[in-house]
């Protein structure tokens, strides 16, 4: 409720951050002059599957990133559950880019899925055999189970995205972050990320994802954010996912050949 | 044999401690790609050893860290502040400050009265390593004798508390080290201070390079944080594994290196002896060498996976 308060004292008119997963106000980040991302605006409803989508340089990532604090933010809020995510950190969990790490980093594919643990295991608890098995079970669900033991750096890409997303669902969040889960992975890979995806939505879970194909946006997810800088749109892809919505996100850069060939919401 | 109790066995135990205390926080350095940390926290180690003497008269382990430790973080301010300000890449705006701020020192210790202690030039390069005897001894019997231990030179039990620092330092914060050293971004999502904790490594790069400063000179400190680890890290792939084996590369090179230097001379049929900071220096980067030719993991990510 706090939010509430913080986004009338700056004059604005909000739902109630209470509603979603997550809720994004007045969200500014700049890496330099030109701001990366400006006043952006989201609301993730419970257990929605979202899509942010736009071109290249729009401020996809450096979103999920801001919101996140992984990143600092000139101003705005985001809130997750309602709560500012200090409080609720257990229940949210983020997949970075999967190119923003050295997988020749020495160590192997379950510490990986075990650093997911970290709020349980803190500094010093030693890992237990409960531990172990969630860290499997989490490996088995992305079809990682046999690869436990390997070395991170002899993964594939579609591998290295399945052991991110295996570590996510290790911290048994509600609410899954994922930067570009889909970039450069095998069609394999992509099938069965977007069936875990599924699966977490169907046990009444979140999924926000930064995502780059706009011909899967309607197979793979219910809602979906255009942005440029700003977001220009967001809703049910019904709605949202428009002719007009995608060529004010695109600019010209989207032939509009193209655009006739996707499943579009209604015009 | 007593001679080598009191001209050889205290200065090893010097050597061994301090670059064990350099190569832990190395580890963690080096798989950041901030080695170039280990060579400015090194180098800007002296002005801030020169100032805290001028500022408290003495060369006390306390005051000593302090100012290394204070001189660590106006470095470190200094290189995004340049960095930032000035748009400059972060290897030239690290190479600017420590540079500048090490020849700052020089000048400062050139002008400073201290002749009663013992701080100088030469010393801040290549330390005193072969100085350090334990005049006290009689023989290895000394080493229960607590009226002998008490003459032991200070800069033994310096080094060992600041390898041991180094110990609890790393397995203490293993977990967040290793979460924050692979995936930054990632640490910071699980609410990891991932800042204070970079503050925190330098820092402890800093205590480390300071303990084993005056007793082993900047040179041998330069190369015990870089060194060991990336020999361990060509000879392993856990990283556990890699730490704990950079510590025993780290000791061994300290060890060999100083018989080398003392005997290696004579062996050869001279009558002289060398550096023996400079020796264990070299000794460990010839080990290096070796693990970059023969070492079973030297391939890099991106390459054809063995199987």
């Amino acid at each position: 409720m706090k939010a509430i308060k913080l986004a009338a004292s700056e004059g604005r008119a909000v739902h109630p951050a209470g509603e979603g997963a997550l809720v994004v106000r007045g969200l500014t980040v700049s890496y330099g002059e030109a701001p990366a991302v400006f006043s952006a605006d989201l609301t993730v409803p419970e257990g929605s599957m979202t899509a942010i989508v736009g071109p290249n340089g729009a401020g996809k990532s450096t979103l999920l990133k801001a919101a996140l604090g992984v990143t600092p933010r000139l101003s705005g809020q985001a809130h997750f559950f309602g709560e500012p995510l200090g409080q609720v950190r257990r229940r949210v969990a983020y997949v970075p880019q999967r190119a923003s790490v050295d997988w020749d980093f020495p160590t192997r594919v379950l510490d990986v899925v075990l650093m997911g643990l970290w709020r349980d295991l803190g500094l010093l608890r030693p890992v237990r055999a409960r531990h172990r098995q969630a860290a499997l079970d989490a490996l088995a669900r992305v079809g990682m189970a046999d690869l436990s033991d390997r070395q991170i750096g002899q993964l594939s890409g579609g591998q290295q995205q399945r052991v991110f997303l295996a570590r996510s669902l290790a911290q048994g969040a509600d609410l899954y972050l994922l930067d570009e889960p889909f970039a450069g992975v095998d069609a394999a890979t992509e099938r069965a990320i977007i069936d875990v995806l599924k699966a977490l939505r169907d046990e009444g879970r979140t999924v926000v994802a930064v995502h780059h194909d706009l011909s899967t946006v309607a197979d793979y997810f219910d809602r979906v954010a255009l942005m440029n800088v700003r977001v220009i749109t967001e809703g049910p892809v019904a709605d949202a996912f428009t002719r007009e919505a995608l060529q004010e996100a695109y600019g010209g850069r989207l032939a509009t050949v193209q655009i006739d060939q996707l499943r579009l919401g209604a015009t | 044999m007593s001679d080598f109790v009191v001209l050889s066995l205290v200065p090893m135990g010097i050597g061994a401690f301090a670059a064990v205390a350099c190569a832990l926080p190395g580890n963690f350095l080096i798989l950041r790609r901030q080695a170039l940390i280990g060579d400015a926290i090194s180098h800007v180690v002296l002005p801030g050893i020169v100032a805290a003497f001028l500022v408290t008269g003495t060369v006390a382990a306390l005051p000593m860290l302090a100012g290394a430790a204070g001189a660590a973080v106006v470095a470190v301010l200094l290189i995004e502040a340049i960095r930032r300000l000035g748009r400059i890449e972060p290897g030239a705006a690290m190479g600017v400050v420590f540079t500048a701020m090490f020849a700052g020192g020089v000048l400062l210790l050139e002008r400073s009265d201290t002749s009663s202690v013992h701080l100088d030039v030469e010393h801040a390069l290549y330390g005193n390593l072969e100085s350090l005897i334990w005049l006290d001894a009689t023989g290895w019997s000394s080493l229960l004798d607590s009226e002998a231990l008490v003459g032991l030179p200070p800069e033994l039990l310096r080094t060992a508390v600041a390898c041991g620092a180094m110990i609890l330092f790393v397995a203490l914060l293993w977990r967040p080290l290793k979460i924050s050293t692979f995936d930054e971004g990632y640490a910071r999502s699980l609410g990891v201070r991932t800042v204070p904790l970079g503050l925190a490594l330098v820092v402890a790069a800093a205590v480390a390079a300071v303990a084993a400063f005056d007793a082993v000179g900047s040179i041998l400190v330069i190369a015990m944080f870089i060194c060991p680890p990336a020999t361990a890290r060509l000879m392993t792939n856990r990283l556990e594994r890699q730490v704990l084996l950079s510590a025993v590369i780290a000791a061994v090179a300290a060890l060999a290196g100083y018989v080398f230097a003392g005997y290696g001379p004579l062996w050869l049929g001279r009558a002289d002896a060398v550096s023996a900071a400079g020796m264990i220096a070299t000794i460990s980067g010839l080990m290096l060498g070796v693990a970059c030719v023969a070492a079973p993991h030297r391939r890099r990510a991106g390459e054809p996976a063995a199987g």
